[in-house]
């Protein structure tokens, strides 16, 4: 046989037995284990209150409400829900997923260059937006007193890499809790000891930064300020 | 900047060295067909897959025999992962791997992901959960992200055994050296990696997507897969192509700060072992040394400027009032694009480890790094893969430098250069010059073709354009000069903004190519992968069994500081003056103002 034709009848079931090997029995091995020995975080660290559904542990969410029209019809842009802060619940970093924000069903970059003067914009368009929140909407008193432009803490403004980021950082939460204690009636160190228990420090204690998890965070604001963690496995 | 910033740069490197090195005595013993302790587990397997390929194992082969099954091995890979990707929703495929029904990209896309997967760069056209089925991400995709990462490594191996043979013009079994590598050093390492990310949160299932409902009343869809196999080789082969979109960026492939330190490792264990093996192979371990202190010193380099760049924060941010410094509670620095839970140090760490590999994975957004922060990337690009570099390919381009090295030293001193006692000739010489060159100039050649044409401009993404310069401003050149540069270095990390895929709306539908961008990157691929790796077969065919003469009092030391001077200098001399001119219009002008455009 000549050396080429034998290569192509090697180099054919090699494909193919590689194929089975690599691309079905090893990702639906791992897959088993992983079914078996940490279902939890296999199935992507559901959150479920009262057996509904509400979330990834791991995946950011929009916590904003549904901005309706005069008709009362839920106003959209270009297929995507457009919504408004909730001001009872922490917000979450801007996200540039498509489709509206944390599209989790379609992560992406917001692409914005370092010298361009639209990202300068969208920064400046979610400081407003952040400085806004701060403002009680009846008396336009702060909540927190004396927040300025330069106070305000990057990952409030910046949109995350994924656009699924789950987690804000301590300075943005504590800035947050201020609002969340008085809308709420809650006092401020009751939310600042909420933020602490749902910080996730770095790994291995030095590799990353802190952040809080904002999920959990709201959802225990929902259960009342005793409540358990979310139930899905919290790890550190 | 903090503490722990620069505390994981240096744990990092600690860690990795003191991995790579027992790795190295492993994998040398691999390739000299020695017993390893894992050979009464693998030794059937493999004796059983020499028998169903056909193959004599024992057989040698000379470069060309040695090149030519690896070339059309590389070709039965091309068109079977090309009917893979063209027929996900055909009737055959099962729905539970197609849970959402998704249809095939169009012709031109899915040539660019072949070509892409085929040769470990990964770079994606397309975005993952929107545009592939479970059955396309495992049987085609992940199949080759263990294949090109083996194919590179034979090569380095095939490499090493010329430079040292001293008799023969064998430079071992295609074969052989592909089952050796998936059995004995890809597998079990990644059936480890795959558990440990697993255990982390890196889902692996084949739920169809999740919908829920929002504490505030919204919905909320999430992509699911069987994503922790995956994961694990597509660090380890440094292949790089996410499962989703925003790649290691996603919790889903990169849920924490461990694992984002774990990954990084990952990416550089064995490109870093291959150079230990590579000394030990030669009999002289020191060789090895000094081309990992060389690697390492260019690498700590890199990363110590964009840590710096990325703390600093960027002029957009500056402009419009925010304060970048570190805070109680946060970070700051330039957080546009990034994530919270990596940081700056771990966000500037993770660019330059996929960057300098040919990992192309990211867990930021490449192009909202700074201008200088951005440079980085684009440096290690321009370095040609050679700082650790991909599996295999960083050892044998790195080799090529050397050989060059040699040659410049030996003109310096005016002696006949000599390598490890064989004496270089002019075949050689001028075998490396080329094998370095091709992929500079294919890199070169594109962005002029992208830069010049209408049917270029169409990928430049509408927020690189400015209202002032439209299409011509610095972040559009870089954006698209970083695509061709990096698909000519099979790296895939992107500007990302630049496209060959629209995809109006989320999900699988109305989505079509631009064919000038899909199918020009497609070449740019294959060409700037398969043009070096038989010049550097072709090298080691011609220094296989040159005969060894021992070394004098003039012969010029290739494992001492003064070698590693050298080394630095050659591929700084050869990447700037090729690249100098175009990095310039591009990251350094933004780098060098605060002006917004």
């Amino acid at each position: 046989m000549k050396p080429w034709l034998r290569d192509t009848i090697t180099s054919i079931i090699a494909v193919i037995v590689f194929a089975i090997l690599l691309g079905l029995v090893y990702p639906l091995a791992i897959t088993g284990i992983s079914q078996v020995a940490f279902p939890g975080d296999a199935n992507g660290q559901k959150v479920y209150v009262n057996g509904k559904l509400v979330g990834s542990k791991i995946i950011g969410q929009n916590f904003g409400t549904p901005v309706r029209e005069k008709n009362g019809k839920v106003k959209e842009v270009k297929g995507a829900v457009v919504t408004e802060p909730d001001p009872l619940y922490f917000q979450s970093r801007p996200s540039a997923t498509e489709g509206g924000a944390y599209n989790a069903s379609a992560s992406t970059f917001s692409n914005k260059g370092p010298n361009s003067v639209k990202t300068k914009e969208a920064d400046e368009e979610n400081i407003k937006a952040y400085l806004e929140l701060n403002k009680n909407p009846a008396t336009k008193a702060e909540y927190d007193p004396g927040l300025t432009v330069a106070k305000i803490p990057v990952d409030a403004v910046n949109t995350s890499a994924s656009g699924l980021d789950p987690e804000i950082s301590k300075a943005n939460a504590w800035i947050q809790a201020y609002r969340i204690a008085a809308v709420r009636h809650l006092s401020l160190s009751t939310v600042d000891g909420l933020i602490a228990k749902y910080t996730s420090g770095r790994g291995l204690g030095f590799s990353g930064e802190e952040g809080v998890n904002v999920l959990e965070l709201n959802l225990a604001l929902d259960r009342g300020h005793t409540a358990q963690s979310a139930g899905s496995g919290a790890k550190s | 900047m903090t503490f722990a910033g620069w505390f994981t740069i240096v744990a990092f490197v600690l860690v990795l060295s003191a991995l790579a090195f027992p790795l190295s005595a492993y994998m040398a013993r691999v390739y000299t067909g020695e017993r390893v302790f894992l050979s009464p587990i693998f030794g059937g397997p493999e004796r059983f897959l020499y028998r169903i390929l056909r193959v004599d194992a024992e057989r040698q082969q000379d470069w060309k025999a040695y090149a030519k099954s690896l070339i059309i091995f590389s070709l039965a890979g091309w068109i079977f992962l090309y009917i893979v990707l063209r027929t996900q929703d055909a009737f055959f495929v099962p729905h539970s791997l197609n849970p959402l029904g998704y249809h095939s990209a169009p012709a031109n896309v899915t040539f660019n992901t072949v070509s892409s997967f085929l040769t470990n760069t990964n770079w994606q056209y397309y975005s993952g959960e929107t545009t592939m089925t479970y059955l396309s991400q495992m049987i085609g995709l992940t199949v080759q992200n263990w294949l090109s990462a083996g194919v590179g490594i034979v090569v380095a191996v095939a490499l090493v055994r010329g430079i040292i043979s001293r008799s023969g013009k064998g430079l071992g079994n295609f074969w052989q050296d592909m089952v050796r590598t998936i059995l004995y050093v890809l597998a079990p390492l990644s059936i480890l990696i795959a558990i440990v990310l697993a255990s982390q949160g890196v889902i692996a299932n084949i739920s169809s997507y999740l919908t829920v409902h929002t504490i505030t009343g919204l919905e909320q869809k999430i992509a699911m897969g069987p994503v922790a196999g995956q994961e694990a080789i597509k660090m380890l082969g440094t292949n790089g192509g996410g499962f989703f979109n925003t790649n290691s960026a996603h919790p889903f492939e990169n849920p924490n700060g461990f694992t984002n330190f774990f990954e990084m490792l990952v990416v550089l264990l064995i490109p870093a072992a291959l150079i230990f093996m590579y000394g030990r192979m030669t009999g002289n371990r020191r060789q090895g040394y000094a081309i990992y202190a060389t690697v390492m010193i260019m690498f700590l380099g890199a990363v110590v400027v964009a840590y710096i760049a990325e703390a600093h924060g960027s002029p957009a941010q500056h402009a419009a009032g925010l304060h970048t410094g570190v805070i109680s509670g946060s970070g700051g620095g330039n957080l546009e694009g990034k994530e919270q839970r990596f940081g700056i140090a771990g966000s500037a760490l993770f660019d330059v480890v996929t960057t300098v590999t040919s990992c192309g994975a990211v867990n930021s957004a490449l192009e909202s790094f700074t201008g200088i922060g951005g440079a980085v990337p684009f440096a290690n690009l321009s370095a040609s893969e050679v700082i650790f570099g991909g599996v295999g390919t960083g050892l044998y381009s790195i080799l090529l430098y050397v050989l060059l090295a040699v040659f410049i030293g030996g003109l310096m001193v005016g002696r006949t250069p000599e390598w490890l006692g064989k004496k270089l000739e002019a075949k050689e010489i001028k075998l490396a010059g080329l094998g370095i060159l091709i992929t500079p100039l294919a890199a070169l050649f594109c962005t002029a073709l992208a830069v010049a044409s209408k049917a270029g401009r169409a990928s430049i993404s509408e927020v690189a354009t400015s209202a002032k310069l439209g299409v011509h401003t610095p972040q559009a050149f870089s954006e698209t000069f970083y695509a061709y540069l990096s698909q000519a270095n099979n790296n895939g990390s992107a500007f990302a903004g630049y496209t060959g895929l629209i995809q109006p709306n989320a999900g699988n539908l109305g989505a079509h190519g631009i064919t000038f961008a899909d199918v020009l990157g497609g070449f740019d691929m294959v060409f700037a992968r398969y043009a070096p790796i038989l010049f550097a077969l072709a090298v080691a065919g011609a220094l296989a069994g040159k005969r060894i003469t021992p070394a004098g009092l003039g012969t010029m030391r290739t494992d001492n500081g003064t070698f590693v001077v050298l080394l630095i200098g050659v591929i700084i001399l050869v990447g700037a003056l090729t690249f100098f001119p175009a990095l310039l219009l591009g990251p350094i002008v933004q780098g060098l103002t605060g002006h917004l455009y």
